[in-house]
């Protein structure tokens, strides 16, 4: 099985944000949130880079640590998913995460935090895939139509990487081989403990 | 005349040539392409709690937070830790508590029931301390079913069921927040006069507040210190307890994830503490002690339970009842 990674090659990302706007359509997510989002480093400065980021779907996930519910659950593909039925919408995961991945649709009265809603690396959830209540709670399962992540996929610089971990930090080597520079595999060092060494 | 022209193109000429020139020369001291901010330096010069950190262009300011690494440290802390400190400080109470009643057995009224009744606590006391120990109660198991329910109660009923009662116990921890903290005040308001703490404590605590053995009956007024500190413990608790959990049902007024990962581990240490004490005042005023429940059921207690517990209150009480009712002598 793949272990399924993202990787934002800074050094061509030109904060277009299709990425962003690519996955609040795939999946019609709700106001507010955003799954995936594009953070600009030193803006306005030399050397400024532009990164795009959701949730990194990390090895020993510290939200699936700190969930008083167990909601989360890593797929063979080593996403994490979670349980919209079981969770409470606590914030605990919001707490943990290094990414600020998790967010919360404001659903009840004096602001209560609804159901967490944050990336599925677009594999929907426990329910079966491709089904109509996986499509309203987690959005579409592209993973299971044999797709990958639809940010991805569409990103016009290929700055954006999905797909097996080994196989996209390769992609990656190459090209900072070839060029000669690159600013890291952002988040990865703190995701998954390793980085991509060139 | 001629002479412009062909200056004009050897200056052009020298113009191009001295761009020309320069550039490779420009291009090797500076890449800007080349020069970029790099994750691994950035990382590495972050202190302890620092973020990445940049611009955004949606209206969440906070999604600008682009890695926050030691967010994970607190994982270990919520999921472990506290984990641990919470069952011991429930087990190990009632495990105390166990081992007390064992060997000191149910604390009875010495002189035994007179059938005379005292009023200690009137209706407002009563519904203070019943609104405030209801509330704590839901709270406190909804909270502990928050650190120890996945590992307790989930193989018992299964995901689906233990999600339901977790978001039930979710909504009544939020709401039954706001009585238990008004409930709070009034029970400060009510007692703090009774609880200054006095020389008096001191000889009560040097007898172990004749808990330890027979017969020991050390004087007190209308609270003892074993009462005082119970009453400090859930004032000064309770505080920490609303002022956290305040912060924790508004996060975005509360601050950053950093400050909120030290509001719920306050949150959850006070809980922890706050309920092992209380597990011990509900010990004494039930089960542990003959005569102690009614203080708090009827309001009325048997005035030997008084005499033996309370000395110096029934002299109070007493005294100021015999004042009023007495008329004054003619003369």
């Amino acid at each position: 099985m793949a272990r399924m990674k993202f990787l934002c090659d800074a050094d061509r990302c030109i904060e277009c944000n299709a990425c962003v706007t690519a996955c609040k359509n795939e999946h019609e997510v709700p106001w507010g949130i955003n799954r995936r989002r594009v953070v600009t480093i030193n803006d306005g400065l030399p050397g400024e880079r532009s990164v795009s980021m959701a949730c990194m779907h990390c090895t020993d996930a510290p939200c699936a640590a700190v969930c008083p519910v167990s909601c989360f659950y890593t797929t063979d593909d080593g996403v994490v998913l979670h349980n919209k039925d079981t969770c409470i919408g606590c914030g605990y995961c919001a707490y943990a995460c290094p990414f600020g991945a998790p967010q919360y649709p404001q659903t009840a009265n004096f602001g209560t935090r609804g159901k967490m809603d944050k990336c599925t690396y677009c594999s929907g959830g426990p329910e079966p895939d491709m089904s109509q209540a996986e499509y309203v709670k987690y959005g579409s399962n592209r993973l299971a139509e044999g797709k990958l992540p639809l940010c991805a996929e569409m990103c016009s610089t290929k700055s954006l990487l999905a797909g097996d971990g080994d196989i996209i930090a390769e992609i990656y080597r190459e090209r900072v081989i070839t060029r000669g520079y690159g600013s890291g595999a952002w988040g990865w060092r703190t995701a998954y403990g390793e980085t991509v060494t060139v | 005349m001629m002479a412009n022209p062909i200056s004009r193109l050897i200056m052009t000429l020298g113009l191009v040539l001295g761009v020309m020139l320069a550039a490779p020369a420009a291009q090797a001291q500076v890449n800007p392409t080349q020069q970029s901010v790099n994750e691994g330096a950035l990382l590495e010069a972050l202190g302890s709690g620092g973020n990445v950190a940049g611009r955004i262009t949606i209206p969440d300011e906070s999604a600008g937070y682009l890695i926050k690494p030691d967010n994970k440290l607190w994982a270990a802390l919520q999921g472990d830790t506290l984990h641990q400190i919470s069952i011991w400080a429930v087990i190990g109470m009632v495990a105390l508590l166990t081992l007390f009643y064992v060997l000191r057995g149910k604390i009875r009224v010495d002189g035994g029931l007179s059938g005379r009744k005292i009023l200690r606590f009137n209706t407002i006391e009563r519904f203070a301390h019943w609104t405030l120990a209801s509330t704590f109660i839901i709270l406190a198991l909804s909270g502990l079913n928050l650190i120890i329910g996945k590992t307790v109660i989930l193989p018992l009923l299964g995901e689906a069921a233990f999600g339901t009662l977790s978001a039930w116990g979710k909504i009544a921890h939020n709401y039954l927040a706001w009585p238990f903290m008004v409930a709070l005040v009034m029970v400060l308001l009510l007692w703090v006069v009774h609880n200054i703490p006095n020389r008096l404590d001191l000889e009560w605590l040097k007898q172990g507040g004749g808990l330890v053995k027979k017969g020991v009956h050390p004087p007190a007024k209308k609270f003892n210190a074993g009462q005082k500190i119970i009453f400090w413990a859930v004032i000064a608790g309770g505080a920490a307890l609303s002022y956290t959990g305040v912060m924790l049902l508004f996060p975005a007024e509360a601050g950053t994830p950093a400050d909120w990962q030290f509001f719920q581990t306050i949150h959850a240490l006070t809980a922890a503490v706050l309920s092992a004490i209380i597990i011990a005042h509900i010990y004494i005023g039930s089960v542990g002690m003959e005569g102690a429940f009614d203080a708090m059921g009827t309001g009325e207690v048997d005035e030997n339970w008084a005499k033996e517990h309370h000395s110096l209150w029934v002299e109070e009480v007493k005294g100021s009842k015999a004042s009023k009712g007495r008329t004054q002598p003619a003369e």
